[in-house]
């Protein structure tokens, strides 16, 4: 028994000059407490699992950092753009106003998202308001079809409404958003679909905590003629004159694609904003939350390494006893 | 049942912060009711999206007499050129000829060509080329000139639209399809315009 304990013994110093355990580590990485049985009866317990967490904790903070500043800029670069933009569809509602219920039997829901994941909740806002805007205006005779725009709401999308798709774009922002580009998209838009109305649902920019789910409605030269002589909100439209061209219904048509065009480009400026806004504060919110794990993982580190000190010295100290008496 | 109460006190606070917005105008709207009520139906578990008509500027009411100074607005997709800027008078470029405008102007809605654009205020006249777009003149003398790009006049390169010009003519002699003899021409149209305004 004294031959045990001194193997005990001389086993015991091992660990305290270097910090590697030398008996093999039966470590299971789920398992939050570290105790392992040597082939003595030997304990030791194990910080080693502890300390691999805390380094890829550690890690995931930094990448979150990164990816946070990473945001920052691209917001800053994106939001002057956009607060330019602003004044654009202003003219058009002033013109045309704005009519969110106007009944129509055929609706295109062109839904904006973005490409990249980690952005927080706005792809999921924006798919549920398309969703909404679809119960909204189905009925007899109604139909509403639905032009995405971004992988995510792809994703989401497809799984229940595949049937109702009409047209899917994406890798939108490969190139820094330009109207050119936002242009030949609202063109193929146009040609590919036949809409009676349509409604761009996007998350607009307020500031770099708060974006606005908000869906803007353009109406076809057809419906703002029946609206204006129904009289409502576009009654004096007719008091209008339209110059130039020879009908007025191709200026109406005219306008209406170029009001498409800019509503659009403003659209997905926001959107881009509010992704990259909602990304900083995701990443914030993960590089805050890996900091509190970090602090819990160093406390469990300590207490474990205090832990097995103790344990250690107990031992030694019962063993010494026990070789004396 | 909490959230039905919670819609229907939002619509009064709505219209109370557009009541606290107008001062001496009418009442400007900032949501379509009838739309807000439709989707608390649909979808009572989730606010109504915004609409512009929450992020829109009012417009001030046809005033009984003519104004003095017309507003304008001239806009592009990069910036907002003017806003609510009052001049005396503006020359839009519109697809049957120049058209001046003046205050107390009859409300019109008329496409652009590629053309000058020249801003009248007091003594001086500001000159942009823009390429087309369209101009709304409101009956309150308001008028907002939108278009997709402009350049004022003394940023144009004289020799790089000569050899534009050239370019586009040559191309349209050569060119097969009826989509490129399309794409010629409206070079052609822009860089005489351009010509035309460096020159006159």
């Amino acid at each position: 028994m004294a031959m045990a304990a001194l193997r005990r013994e001389g086993r015991r110093f091992a660990p305290l000059i270097s910090p590697r355990p030398i008996t093999a580590v039966r470590s299971s990485p789920i398992a939050p407490s570290h105790e392992d049985e040597g082939p003595i009866g030997v304990r030791y317990i194990s910080t080693q699992v502890v300390r691999n967490r805390m380094k890829s904790v550690k890690n995931i903070q930094k990448i979150t950092k990164a990816m946070k500043m990473v945001a920052a800029s691209k917001l800053r670069a994106v939001q002057s753009k956009t607060e330019n933009s602003r004044g654009l569809w202003q003219p058009f509602t002033a013109l045309l106003g704005d009519l969110p219920s106007v009944d129509v039997k055929k609706s295109v829901v062109v839904t904006i998202s973005s490409d990249k994941g980690l952005c927080g909740g706005i792809n999921s806002t924006s798919v549920k308001i398309s969703k909404g805007i679809h119960k909204l205006n189905s009925g007899p005779e109604k139909e509403t079809k639905y032009v995405i725009l971004g992988e995510k709401a792809k994703a989401q999308l497809i799984r229940d409404s595949k049937k109702d798709i009409e047209l899917i774009i994406t890798d939108l922002q490969k190139n820094p958003l330009n109207y050119t580009q936002v242009s030949v998209l609202a063109d193929e838009i146009l040609k590919n679909v036949e809409f009676d109305a349509l409604r761009i649902v996007f998350n607009k920019f307020q500031s770099v905590v708060s974006f606005v789910p908000t869906v803007s409605t353009i109406l076809s030269p057809e419906i703002v003629e029946r609206e204006a002589e129904s009289g409502g909100k576009l009654g004096d439209l007719d008091n209008y004159e339209v110059e130039g061209g020879e009908t007025k219904g191709e200026i109406l048509q005219n306008l209406a694609e170029f009001q498409f065009s800019c509503v659009m480009f403003n659209a997905v400026l926001e959107n881009a904003c509010s992704e990259q806004g909602a990304r900083m504060s995701a990443m914030d919110s993960s590089s805050r939350n890996a900091g509190d794990m970090l602090d819990r993982l160093t406390l469990t580190y300590n207490r474990t390494r205090q832990a097995s000190i103790t344990t250690e010295l107990i031992e030694i100290i019962s063993g010494a006893s026990a070789l004396e008496g | 049942m909490l959230r039905r109460a919670m819609g229907l006190l939002a619509r009064p606070v709505a219209a109370a912060r557009a009541r606290s917005f107008s001062t001496d105008l009418p009442a400007a709207q900032t949501a379509d009711s009838t739309f807000v009520e439709a989707w608390n139906k649909v979808m009572p578990n989730m606010d109504p999206p915004k609409t512009p008509l929450s992020f829109m500027q009012p417009r001030p009411a046809t005033p009984s007499s003519i104004p003095s100074k017309l507003t304008v607005n001239f806009v592009l997709p990069y910036a907002s050129e003017l806003t609510t800027k009052e001049v005396d008078m503006v020359i839009v470029p519109a697809t049957t000829g120049q058209m001046g405008v003046l205050p107390g102007h009859v409300a019109t809605i008329t496409e652009l060509k590629p053309g000058v654009l020249s801003v009248h205020k007091g003594n001086e006249t500001t000159k942009y080329f823009i390429s087309s777009g369209f101009v709304f003149i409101h009956a309150n003398s308001f008028a907002d000139i939108i278009a997709v790009e402009a350049v004022p006049l003394d940023q144009i390169d004289a020799n790089l639209v000569q050899k534009g010009l050239a370019e586009f003519t040559q191309k349209l002699s050569s060119a097969t399809t009826d989509l490129e003899k399309a794409e010629a021409q409206i070079g052609i149209d822009v860089h005489s315009a351009l010509n035309s305004a460096l020159t006159g």
